[in-house]
């Protein structure tokens, strides 16, 4: 502590005041303690209301107006943190056990060595310190969770609950979000001529800057996929904009793709992010190959490179996250891409939503007992096999 | 989290090992940040121990090799395994953060 540590000493006997400066003097001169003085419990109460500041009491028992042990059960009403160590006759077990019980810390005997009074008013601050420190790590941990339920709130709130559907196409997704909050989210747009716009992104922070950073990335992607009909385009743009001002060298991968139902046409680029598995209506299933993209917002002006597909009737491909295919069982063995594959090559996809679910249950179901150290996005878009 | 350390010539070489991610990233960073010293010109950092890196590590690379370019420094990665050499080359970090199939070709490297 910094300041002296206030103590109240609380006796009638006048005789104390004098003794307690003279034997403490060398404490008081160091600037340990300072000491106040009341005479009964009536005068203590008040000094302690006077005096938030004050850290502990030392009170003598049997006294005038109001005694120590009614003034034991007072103090907490003016502050529950002060401690209180009783002066006692000594052997005076009763009183002892009853000031106990009242919530005192400690207690000393008469006649008072003041050098076993003086240990034991340090190990009462001692505690008073840790209290208060336990406390106070106590306010920042609910501060923090607050912050995280806003964080999580935000990127529950970004994500689309909706999905566009054609006759000859249909799209899902979800997001399962880990305790702590992760970074992943997605995306489903409606663009010009009936083209679906698709990102799957993930931030490579945790908390409310990675959620403002999340909000940031959807914000600018929409814009710059509503202006463009180039998905490598769309992540240059976006690049360019999150590097301007991002001095916390936070990334997010993206992949972003644009879907053309009529043709059937998937045309995709690939910030950083996982390969999207695309899966053939036998079950058999590639991964897509990158488009060497580097993730969002850590080098300017960079291009970035594009690839196309066709889908065939019964196609379909699955965007997802890292927290898919880098859940962890507890021999440490990754759900691998392997993981992926297995669930759509014993049973294609009757629908999308099934789908979504057989991935997260596969994934918990690999994890076992594992704790979720990362958020799960699946987005799964698939060319209908014949028009319903 | 453990990091051992060396100097040759100039460089900081550190190993890092097992696991890098959201729960130890910023331990990770501390770490590195503690070894740098002012006039360290490299940092090579040796990762054939490492068998995971998240995002969140391969930000604390980043913001390592930023903090490095303020002193004029340099960083560089080597001895990946296949695991790592992948989470880099899907990142795209394969293409902003130089990587060395060896410490003696690494630190060859970063002398010339």
């Amino acid at each position: 502590m910094l300041r002296p540590a206030k103590i109240l000493v609380v006796d009638d006997e006048p005789d104390l005041e004098p003794l307690m400066l003279q034997r403490m003097r060398r404490h008081i001169r160091a600037g340990r303690y300072e000491f106040l003085f009341a005479h009964n419990g009536v005068e203590a109460l008040e000094r302690l209301r006077e005096d938030p500041s004050i850290d502990m009491v030392l009170s003598d028992i049997n006294m005038p107006q109001m005694d120590g042990l009614t003034l034991l059960e007072q103090i907490p009403q003016v502050d529950p943190d002060i401690r209180s160590v009783i002066i006692s006759a000594y052997g005076d077990m009763k009183n002892i056990r009853t000031a106990m019980n009242r919530g005192a810390f400690d207690f000393v005997t008469k006649p008072v060595d003041f050098e076993d009074l003086q240990v034991t008013i340090d190990r009462t601050l001692r505690h008073l310190a840790e209290w208060r420190e336990a406390l106070a790590s106590r306010d920042k941990l609910v501060a923090l969770q607050n912050e995280l339920d806003v964080a999580s709130k935000m990127q529950q709130s970004i994500l689309p609950t909706e999905f566009p559907e054609g006759p000859t196409y249909q799209i899902f997704g979800s997001m399962e979000p880990a305790r702590s909050v992760g970074g992943d989210f997605f995306d489903v747009m409606n663009l010009e001529n009936g083209r679906i716009g698709l990102a799957v992104a993930d931030v490579s922070d945790k908390g409310v800057p990675a959620a403002l950073f999340m909000m940031s990335t959807r914000t600018l992607l929409k814009g710059a996929a509503i202006g463009s009909t180039d998905p490598g385009e769309v992540l240059r743009e976006v690049n360019d904009l999150l590097h301007e001002d991002n001095e916390a060298s936070m990334f997010v991968t993206v992949l972003y793709a644009e879907y053309d139902p009529a043709s059937g046409e998937l045309r995709y680029a690939n910030g950083g992010h996982n390969p999207p598995l695309l899966v053939r209506a036998d079950g058999s299933s590639t991964l897509l190959p990158l488009t060497d993209g580097v993730a969002l917002g850590l080098v300017p002006d960079l291009q970035y490179d594009q690839d196309s597909l066709t889908l065939e009737p019964g196609d379909a491909v699955v965007f997802y996250t890292d927290g898919v295919t880098e859940a962890m069982n507890i021999q440490n063995d990754e759900f691998g891409t392997e993981g992926l594959r297995a669930i759509f090559a014993t049973s294609p996809p009757p629908n999308l939503e099934e789908a979504n679910s057989a991935i997260f249950e596969a994934v918990h179901a690999f994890a076992g007992d594992m704790p979720q150290s990362d958020d799960i996005t699946c987005v799964t878009l698939w060319r209908r096999e014949s028009e319903p | 989290m453990e990091l051992e350390t060396r100097r040759e010539e100039g460089t900081l070489i550190a190993k890092a090992e097992s696991r890098v991610d959201g729960a130890n990233a910023r331990e990770f960073q501390d770490a590195l940040e503690a070894a740098i010293d002012a006039d360290d010109r490299a940092l090579l950092l040796d990762l054939e121990e490492l068998s995971y890196i998240s995002s969140a590590g391969l930000r604390v690379i980043l913001l390592t090799a930023k903090t490095l370019g303020k002193q004029d420094a340099k960083l560089a990665v080597c001895s990946l395994s296949d695991p790592i050499r992948e989470i880099f080359e899907v990142s795209g970090f394969d293409k902003i953060i130089p990587i060395h199939p060896s410490q003696a070709e690494a630190l060859a490297a970063l002398k010339g």
